[in-house]
């Protein structure tokens, strides 16, 4: 054990309030911490990695990049494409906050991709819940549920995930066309086996990616028609880290809003949609919480991104019988209240 | 609680024809697909609506009296085995498909729907449900998410966790509250990924919302025999090494192919010491290129033969030797005693060598169904259970088969779940704190400890008496269970 988990595990058996991040490049995301927060950055490195059985293990603070550098030698990748905000983006920072990228569509989430993790409890006891093995029904999936909760169920300290074969070929087709067509279009193309890996609207143009076997994917382009992006791994990747010049954010500020991903186009107002229309982006006011209502009347949630939001945990409020279970799950993992104050459930800690 | 109150309470808002209490008509209900574990509970109630399941957790709750679902009962970890002094809450009526969204590609179902029912139901579409256990003809949906259920194509596809959207679940206190939503990600924490897998420990499942995918437009299977497992093994990972990740990858050993081809007549090479079954799924381009690539790896890595279904028939045909596996073994036995530990798929050859020394050991044969791809292995131990010594010999068999599991990396567990059968096991996968923390999970969720108590997670003091057991006594599991 290192020392600083060692000091974690001490500080927290001893009821010491602690706030801990990774490389603190989604400080924008929730609520500000309450307490002077720890870096998980030194806790670093690749525990385990065999291409063959398809999962990679490494510690919480390992660096993304690193990461993906060692899974592309082997020619691998994370099925999810998680974001990068920064360069000290790292693999727990990931897991804690959940968020996937283009690919999700495809391959699956964040949380889907988890196997495994080992997380200090708030009691500053070390567990490991899941394992390195694809299938692994032997407990409650606490690996599942520490994805996305912020580090405030307990601090991640290692975690396991599937990786999976960098596809053959990918291939991007873009047609100009309005939301409302873009979204019929991928209604249709739906029901039909084409190898599609990620569908957004940016620009006034649907963008489809279609990753696999060579072959598979030149013949499935072909029916889909459309021009072929020349630059298709930058346009993903800028969608994916928010950079593409559609998020530049001026006076108005960024919101996603995930919902169904046929939801009609008019029902919310979006400069652009990924995941295939389950993910519009929005820019209004970050202290305009109507966006709240109209996510929960769509049966979905919105989340303020922008990086000037003044109060609040930008989060979408949970509907009173999910917020009480929410509560007792978190007083079960941390009953003293003690990781990461002010990060995720307003008003509770 | 005397039985006579228990009913009266409960029929205040169920029909009493829906009330089973009398020794004939509770019978058939006192074990799941794990027949080994036997108890009649004091009370079945067959319920037809969500005011009925509310009013029996509330009034269980009240009387604290314990409630176990039951979905088909094909679970094969004693997970419905029913309570002595509790309530059996039989969910098969609840066997509507809700809704259908085609354009969204889901289907809102209840929890007693079959799965291949909903693959049967959208087929038209062409879409299907995906994950698909060998149980698929039978087991429910409701019974899929209890235990998280897996498949033969699940290495590709994803277990249930992966395909379920949202769930409409009603909780002790006879609330009900939806987790997950349409969208693909909920705000809060991930109670839906909590919910799944939680063997009905933490709510009951009311309704269900399945994603569907397009059915591929083409399926293409090779089989390939070995002389040797490790062969058979190396060349699963030279397909995956190759970035193929075919639809199905599955493993049989020589007695389980024995067995197969005896009953199925699908074509199985007899002299085979291992056989492989690949599926690959696609557009006709994509297929026609991975399965010549599987093709030469399996050549290369010393197949002594190797066949490609070339018509519709023949996919199905060499599938159903698959599927039929535990049938077959049916028949040459007595009975048998399924396992499902997943191991890193490295050490295959060693966990088939060590298993191979316990069947001596033991005295017992054992044929092996391996869901190779995923490292998920299914030992069938053949017994009589007739035989007294030879039950023990089999739970002594089986334990220490998931015991190697763990000792290699691997888990008791891949799909089936830990239900009553490997709740020992369980003391030797997880510490006490971490067992005292899936506690306090569960008390989160049920604070009484109504629902499905005394299984998938052991209490410390049992995880004690297991311990000592095992350095005094060998093992012998649940010695407060009846046998036989």
């Amino acid at each position: 054990m290192s020392q600083l988990v060692e000091d974690l595990c001490r500080r927290l058996a001893a009821k010491e309030r602690v706030a801990v991040v990774g490389g603190n490049t989604k400080s924008f995301l929730g609520g500000q911490l309450l307490d002077e927060p720890v870096s998980m950055l030194e806790h670093s490195g690749i525990v385990n990695y065999e291409p063959t059985e398809l999962v990679l293990t490494a510690k919480s603070g390992t660096s993304l990049r690193d990461i993906e550098s060692c899974l592309k030698d082997a020619r691998q990748m994370l099925p999810f494409e998680p974001p990068q905000f920064g360069a000290e983006t790292t693999i727990g920072g990931v897991m804690a906050s959940g968020l996937s990228g283009p690919r999700r569509i495809h391959l699956g989430s964040a949380r889907d991709c988890v196997l495994g993790v080992r997380l200090i409890n708030g009691l500053g006891q070390h567990l490991k819940f899941g394992g390195e093995v694809m299938k692994n029904v032997a407990g409650y999936d606490l690996s599942r549920l520490s994805v996305g909760a912020y580090g405030t169920l307990g601090v991640l300290t290692e975690v396991s995930v599937k990786v999976l074969p960098i596809p053959d070929k990918e291939r991007t087709q873009v047609v100009e066309c309005s939301q409302a067509e873009a979204m019929e279009t991928l209604t249709r193309f739906g029901s039909r086996p084409y190898p599609i890996s990620a569908a957004a609207w940016v620009e006034g143009a649907l963008s489809i990616r279609l990753s696999g076997a060579g072959s598979g994917v030149d013949s499935a382009a072909a029916s889909i028609g459309g021009e072929t992006r020349a630059d298709t791994d930058q346009f993903w990747d800028s969608l994916r880290d928010l950079n593409h010049v559609q998020f530049d954010q001026e006076n108005k500020w960024l919101w996603r809003v995930s919902v169904a991903p046929t939801t009609p186009s008019d029902a919310i107002d979006s400069f652009g949609f990924d995941w295939g229309g389950g993910l519009r982006w929005v820019k209004t006011d970050p202290e305009d919480f109507s966006l709240f209502q109209l996510a929960e009347s769509l049966g979905g949630h919105a989340t303020c991104f922008a990086r000037e939001r003044k109060s609040g945990t930008g989060m979408q409020p949970l509907e009173p019988g999910i917020l009480r279970l929410n509560q007792r799950v978190k007083e079960a993992m941390d009953p003293f209240g003690l990781i990461n104050r002010g990060r995720l459930l307003e008003g509770y800690h | 609680m005397q039985t006579r109150e228990l009913v009266a309470a409960l029929a205040a808002v169920v029909p009493a024809q829906r009330i089973l209490f009398e020794e004939q008509d509770i019978a058939p209900y006192e074990c799941d697909g794990l027949t080994m574990y036997k108890t009649k509970p004091q009370v079945v109630v067959l319920p037809e609506t969500r005011e009925e399941v509310c009013h029996v957790l509330r009034t269980c709750k009240d009387l604290v009296v314990p409630v176990v679902a039951r979905g088909a009962g094909t679970g094969l970890s004693g997970g419905a085995l029913p309570h002595a002094e509790g309530v059996l809450l039989v969910m098969t009526k609840f066997n509507r498909i809700l809704d259908v969204d085609a354009d969204a590609r889901t289907a809102r179902v209840e929890p007693g729907v079959r799965n291949l029912a909903i693959s049967e139901a959208v087929s038209h579409l062409n879409l299907y449900y995906a994950p698909d256990p060998s149980s698929q003809i039978a087991c429910s949906i409701g019974g899929n998410i209890a235990e998280n259920s897996g498949g033969v194509h699940c290495l590709k596809y994803g277990l249930t966790v992966h395909n379920v959207l949202s769930l409409t679940v009603a909780l002790d206190d006879g609330s009900i509250i939806t987790v997950g939503s349409d969208a693909l990600d909920s705000a809060g924490y991930d109670l839906l990924a909590l919910t799944i897998g939680s063997e009905g420990l933490l709510a009951v499942v009311l309704e269900i919302t399945v994603r569907l995918l397009p059915k591929p437009e083409e399926m293409r299977v090779v089989m390939a025999a070995f002389d040797d497992v490790t062969k058979a093994g190396d060349s699963v990972g030279g397909i995956i090494a190759a970035g193929i990740i075919p639809a199905g990858l599955e493993m049989m050993d020589g007695p389980a192919v024995a067995a197969v081809e005896d009953f199925v007549k699908a074509g199985y090479p007899l002299d085979a010491e291992a056989l492989l079954l690949c599926e690959v799924d696609g557009t006709r381009e994509e297929v026609a290129e991975e399965l010549s690539r599987v093709e030469s790896i399996l050549k290369d890595s010393g197949a002594t033969m190797l066949r490609v279904a070339t018509t519709e028939e023949d996919r199905l045909l060499f599938w159903k030797g698959r599927k039929s596996a535990f049938p077959a073994v049916g028949r040459i036995s007595p009975d048998y005693y399924c396992m499902d530990g997943t191991i890193p798929r490295k050490h295959l050859s060693l966990v088939l060598r060590r298993m191979r020394e316990m069947s001596e050991r033991y005295g017992l044969r054992c044929a092996n169904v391996f869901h190779a791809g995923d490292g998920n292995l299914h030992p069938l131990i053949l017994f009589d259970a007739n035989d007294p010594d030879e039950v023990k010999r089999a739970e002594e068999f089986g334990a220490e088969i998931l015991e190697l599991s763990v000792e290699v990396g691997g888990t008791i567990t891949g799909e089936h779940g830990v239900g009553i059968e490997k709740i020992n096991e369980m003391c030797v996968q997880f510490s006490s704190d971490e067992l005292t923390q899936f506690h306090s999970i569960k008390a989160a969720f049920d604070p009484t400890g109504i629902l499905n108590p005394g299984k998938a997670v052991p209490t410390l003091q049992r995880c004690a008496e297991f311990g000592k057991m095992h350095i005094h006594h060998g093992r012998m599991p649940h010695p407060e269970l009846e046998r036989f």
